[in-house]
């Protein structure tokens, strides 16, 4: 149980908020409405989904007062937290694509197609850009992660085929093909990662003893040997696509790893 | 780690792959996904947005597909479109012939929008323009039939300004019929009479507005509007022509 701390208290947090979401009113307030691409929080502060913002406004949509401020208050705490936060502890697709990798690991299924881990940026670009040269928002056409999230908490039928579909997708296609290589949103929420405060840490780098643990629960793996092997000051793992999920804290025997604080600017 | 610099052709190399790359995952992004905008683009003639829905190329690019406008309607009137419906994912529609939009008149719809896709500065209700009715089987209304059915003017929150009824004499018998005419000026598309009429299918539909309406050819003046516009006809009111008679 121990080595599964974090992840139970991701797992309440992510449910909690759909939750919150699904409860209606209690005691005559709303805790939350709308979905994750927009919501009222006590019926009094709006939260706005920065990339759907991003999409609008490249489009060449005016975004109100509102909205502005709804995106202002989600980057800034994204900045505190570390941006890819928001996909180990918010983003319900994510329950999905750790289910399928703890799947994959269990019944030794070994399909993997070569993507590069770079795709991701490529696809944030040309749905960018795209939103740019047609005027709307074209990935909104097909964006699988806001149409699971609308699916869940709007409750829209679509989002069983999506969460199945991504499921089958990084069991049988690729190793955390959806997250770790293609998500465009992963993928943006990583840009504000580039200087979140929130960090893991190895302050005991030294007592590693290269069991390879920490690499098999690691949704990014990648990003580990630096700071298990460099001679890092801070010994930070500072590559921004690492989402704070805290399982290599929890299941390293060495307590190796720990929740730490990277000053702004330090990578 | 220490990286060896790179020689200047291999950065280029590089360089112009990543490029390649970029260009190409763009290019296939937009054919890929041409189809599904084309369909989210294209005038729709089964869905109908809430009040204040800016105009559709740019209400699908400002709405951010949250859902508050429909939490908010009291009447569950409106609902976010399914992948596969017509309108994009994700956007509030509704429809009238299920449930018509009551015309609030503090329009929580517009009120609980984030964003500017539901127009704030709408505050009337009245001057709405969801979509535009048309009674599109003039041959089986019942009212073109000769019944006083009258339902559809009857329910219309804008009664005898959206939908008026004409009486005309037809041959047919020596009665008279009471045809339901939508006036578009006054029409907010609520969708009242189209869930109302009688029929078995509803013989007056709700259009988009860029479906229901055309605009006028500008070679073309109507009479009595450009003489209210100078105040007086721009030719005198009785035309004296020169009486010419047979020698
Ligand atoms: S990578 Fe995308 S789908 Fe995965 S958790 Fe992050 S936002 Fe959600
Ligand atoms: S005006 Fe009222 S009934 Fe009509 S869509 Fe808005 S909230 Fe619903
Ligand atoms: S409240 Fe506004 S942004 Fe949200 S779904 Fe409705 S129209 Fe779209
Ligand atoms: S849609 Fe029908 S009921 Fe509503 S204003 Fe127009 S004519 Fe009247």
């Amino acid at each position: 149980m121990k080595r599964l701390r974090i992840l139970v208290l991701r797992r309440l947090v992510q449910f909690g908020i759909i939750g919150l979401f699904l409860s209606g009113s209690w005691w005559g307030v709303e805790w939350l409405k709308g979905n994750l691409s927009a919501s009222e929080v006590l019926e009094t502060v709006t939260l706005v989904d920065p990339f759907l913002a991003l999409q609008s406004l490249v489009s060449g949509q005016v975004l109100g007062m509102v909205s502005l401020l709804g995106v202002l208050i989600v980057v800034l705490f994204y900045l505190v937290v570390g941006g890819r936060s928001y996909c180990s502890w918010v983003c319900p697709l994510n329950i999905v694509t750790d289910f399928a990798a703890w799947f994959r690991s269990y019944f030794k299924i070994k399909n993997n197609i070569s993507v590069s881990k770079n795709t991701r940026y490529w696809l944030l670009f040309g749905v960018l850009a795209l939103s740019a040269t047609s005027g709307s928002m074209v990935w909104e056409l097909v964006n699988p992660v806001s149409g699971f999230q609308r699916g869940i908490l709007s409750g829209l039928s679509s989002a069983w085929a999506i969460g199945v579909g991504i499921f089958l997708l990084d069991v049988f296609i690729g190793k955390n093909l959806w997250c770790g290589h293609l998500c465009p949103t992963g993928a943006f929420y990583a840009q504000i990662n580039t200087v979140g405060l929130l960090r893991v840490k190895a302050p005991k780098q030294a007592e590693c003893d290269d069991c390879g643990d920490c690499y098999r629960v690691c949704p990014e793996p990648q990003i580990l040997p630096p700071v298990l092997k460099g001679d890092h000051p801070l010994k930070v793992v500072g590559d921004s696509v690492c989402t704070n999920c805290g399982r290599c804290i929890e299941v390293c025997d060495r307590a190796v790893f720990q929740y730490g604080v990277r000053p702004f600017g330090k990578s | 780690m220490a990286q060896a610099p790179q020689k200047p052709n291999l950065a280029r190399r590089r360089f112009i792959a990543d490029s390649g790359k970029a260009v190409s995952i763009v290019a296939l992004l937009g054919f890929g996904l041409q189809p599904v905008i084309n369909q989210a683009q294209a005038k729709s003639v089964n869905y109908i947005r809430p009040p204040g829905a800016l105009p559709e190329a740019d209400f699908s690019a400002a709405c951010v597909r949250c859902g508050l406008c429909v939490q908010d309607c009291p009447y569950d009137t409106l609902s976010l479109a399914e992948y596969g419906q017509v309108a994009a994912a994700g956007t509030p529609v509704f429809e009238a012939r299920k449930v018509p939009c009551e015309m609030c008149e503090d329009i929580p719809c517009v009120k609980a929008c984030p964003t500017n896709a539901l127009d704030k500065t709408l505050t009337n209700i009245d001057d709405a323009e969801m979509g535009t009715a048309v009674l599109i089987d003039q041959e089986h209304c019942l009212n073109f039939l000769g019944l006083r059915c009258d339902v559809c003017y009857r329910v219309c929150p804008v009664i005898d300004k959206a939908i008026t009824l004409q009486m005309q004499r037809i041959g047919r018998s020596k009665h008279a019929v009471f045809l339901p005419v939508v006036h578009a000026d006054h029409c907010t598309g609520c969708g009242k009479c189209e869930q109302s009429c009688v029929l078995d299918e509803s013989a007056i539909v709700v259009l988009p507005r860029d479906v229901a309406r055309v605009s006028s050819a500008e070679h073309y003046r109507v009479g009595w509007d450009e003489k209210q516009k100078r105040g007086k006809s721009f030719l005198p009111e009785v035309l004296d022509l020169p009486d010419r008679r047979p020698k």
